[in-house]
């Protein structure tokens, strides 16, 4: 036995008293520990789009879960498969985590299937966030198209619970058609209680549309941009972001306070699947939200 | 380091021992290729007479002992109403032995992703620090490359290092390990005409290198000619079959599948390698794919290669090792690609 090697066994070694925030160095354990969530409520937004509630069981999994607008999670249904799933609620919100899921493939068409009591997993949250501290005392513009609005109610919330440290926001969202508009029954809470001035636009309205009609850029034309004083958030689908973003380069915005939330594919979320890849940048690390200038040098980004 | 010098039936006795205690793998052939040459792979072996140390090149790369092509990262278990996830990454301790420097290299730089990044992966770790690496020196083949890359030294992640010097090994101790385990066998310390020998050994191995690739620009390179039709060109004669993700010593790029058990009573999350090569990498749901086309996924392997990526600070991955060049079923060759980016601007002037 003089040439027997020992057996290391990483899981005896110890691991820190206090649990550090989710799957950072040190616990090591908890690389594919998932958080058990039971899904609270499920509320129906269109035909395609469903917002889950979820709530971790675990007391103190639900203590140690904290998450910054803009950030993602895994989803995990188990025997199905883990998607990247950006959160739409309140970062303030202890008590559940809300997320605007589109019915696109097959661990969504299962998700769109359960009932509330279903239990499902969660790992997170990963990758970067908008900077809301730095937008403080400034104009914000947020900008969505379609699901993207799902990702934008995170800092829609968060400005709305530090509404006096923000000067004018305004939000404009288009869609392909009336139907497919999210969130509809806040609107008017976003308005009148928020003050936040909604502007809304459909690419083709239906008989009972009585709203504005055309490509989301049409909305410039009714409002005037103070390039010096704005910060832009834009999240919608790729064509979106290189009409929107160059419009607003075109006005003078500076690159460094535009900001896009990018989607792709995660399958680990800790950049090294590679499966999210834009140019040499992880988008579950570096990303989802990157400032304007970084995506211009990213390759292939949008 | 510590360096030693041990005679070769001393380190027949070495390796004998190590095998009759641990579970051991070192290169066999396994096969006879089209053209005569012996294939070899890293195989269990149970006597050191097995193992072929004089062995060109393993088909398969080293990586996949420490990221095998499919594993199980956890398993559900269900109840009625409810699931418990089981994670398990326990493995038992092993050794390789013969394992060439480029490999060792390619383990190094893996080791700065799944050890050193952000966030460590546990079942990448479990098998390293379980397996006991004992490194060979060997002559290149004609396409190797590893001198233009940079990676023909070891430095780190090894436990034991061999130079040979005709009828003794000058041994490199990297690890207690190694140190603790040679001393049940006769080593000397080095004199100087055992150094004079290892540098001149060195030296025959440098100088014996046929093919050089001049990768210094790629990183800004790769960024400039984005657009470059020789992507077109050599994208096009890609199959998207994935080869050469699945030889290569550093291609870590994986997917992450899930499967009910056929009881019905359990489901498992399997970590499985992938390539970016192959057509559906960065597609997202709903079917949108970021890289529709063959020189985009072409051109991205490439861009992992030569220029980095962010999580190992944007270092270059490739060792120079070739498995994917001899390897390719189109006959693409990193060489050919590379000197061809090189070219093409200097060509026009």
């Amino acid at each position: 036995m003089k040439y027997k090697l020992p057996k290391e066994d990483i899981n005896l070694k110890p691991f820190m008293s206090q649990p550090p925030p989710y799957n950072w160095k040190n616990e090591i354990m908890r690389t594919d520990k998932t958080y058990k969530c039971e899904i609270i409520n499920i509320i129906e937004l269109t035909l395609m789009e469903k917002l889950f509630h979820l709530k971790i069981i675990d007391k103190s999994e639900r203590d140690i879960f904290n998450f910054r607008p803009g950030q993602f999670l895994m989803l995990e249904v188990p025997g199905f498969g883990e998607i990247p799933i950006s959160i739409s609620s309140s970062s303030n919100n202890k008590e559940y985590i809300a997320l605007c899921i589109r019915k696109a493939g097959r661990v969504t068409d299962i998700l769109h299937k359960a009932k509330t009591g279903a239990k499902v997993g969660i790992r997170g949250p990963f990758g970067t966030s908008f900077p809301m501290e730095e937008m403080v005392g400034h104009n914000i513009l947020l900008i969505a198209g379609g699901l993207g609005l799902a990702p934008l109610r995170a800092p829609l919330y968060w400005i709305a619970e530090h509404r006096d440290e923000y000067k004018d926001i305004s939000l404009l969202y288009g869609t392909k058609d009336p139907p497919s508009m999210l969130f509809t029954y806040e609107y008017a809470e976003w308005e009148k209680v928020n003050h936040i001035d909604l502007l809304t636009i459909v690419d083709k309205g239906d008989d009972n549309w009585t709203g504005r009609t055309g490509l989301i850029t049409e909305l410039f034309k009714e409002m005037t941009i103070g390039p010096d004083n704005t910060f832009a958030i834009v999240c919608g689908p790729p064509i979106m972001f290189k009409f929107v973003c160059n419009y607003l380069d075109s006005i003078g915005l500076p690159m460094n306070r535009m900001f896009v939330s990018l989607e792709r594919r995660m399958h680990c979320g800790m950049g090294k699947c590679c499966r999210c890849m834009v140019g040499s940048t992880f988008t579950c690390v570096d990303g989802p939200v990157f400032d304007y200038w970084s995506v211009m040098n990213l390759k292939e980004a949008i | 380091m510590i360096f030693k010098v041990i005679t070769k039936s001393e380190f027949k006795k070495f390796i004998d021992g190590l095998i009759g205690s641990n579970e051991t793998f070192g290169p066999r052939q396994v096969n006879t290729a089209k053209d005569g040459k012996p294939i070899y792979q890293f195989r269990e072996v149970h006597s050191f007479d097995e193992i072929e140390l004089d062995y060109t090149i393993s088909y398969s790369s080293l990586k996949n002992f420490f990221l095998p092509f499919r594993e199980t990262l956890s398993t559900y278990n269900f109840t009625a109403d409810n699931w418990e996830q089981e994670i398990e990454y326990r493995v038992h301790p092993r050794v390789i032995v013969g394992v060439r420097a480029c490999d060792i290299n390619a383990l190094c730089k893996l080791d700065d992703i799944f050890i050193n990044g952000s966030f460590p992966s546990p079942y990448y770790i479990a098998r390293r620090n379980n397996t006991f690496l004992i490194g060979m020196d060997h002559l290149p083949l004609d396409d190797c490359f590893c001198l233009s890359m940079g990676e023909l030294v070891v430095r780190q992640g090894f436990n034991l290092f061999c130079t040979d010097l005709g009828d003794r090994y000058y041994l490199s101790i990297n690890s207690s390990k190694a140190f603790n385990f040679l001393k049940n066998v006769k080593t000397t310390d080095p004199t100087e005409e055992d150094d004079r020998k290892w540098l001149e050994r060195r030296n025959l191995i440098k100088s014996s290198f046929k093919t050089h690739v001049d990768t210094s620009s790629l990183p800004n390179l790769l960024d400039i000619e984005f657009d470059s039709p020789i992507w077109e060109k050599w994208g096009d004669k890609c199959l998207n079959c994935g080869t050469c993700a699945m030889v290569c010593p550093t291609c870590y790029c994986y997917g992450i599948e899930e499967s009910i058990d056929v009881s019905l009573k359990s489901s498992r999350k399997e970590r499985f390698q992938y390539s970016c090569t192959v057509v559906d990498f960065a597609e997202v749901a709903g079917g949108r794919n970021f890289r529709p086309s063959k020189a985009a996924r072409l051109k991205y392997r490439y861009y992992h290669h030569y220029h980095g990526f962010a999580e190992n600070a944007n270092e270059q991955i490739c060792v120079g090792c070739n498995r994917c060049g001899r390897n390719c079923l189109a006959g693409i060759n990193p060489k050919d690609v590379i000197d061809d980016l090189l070219r093409e601007k200097t060509d026009e002037v």
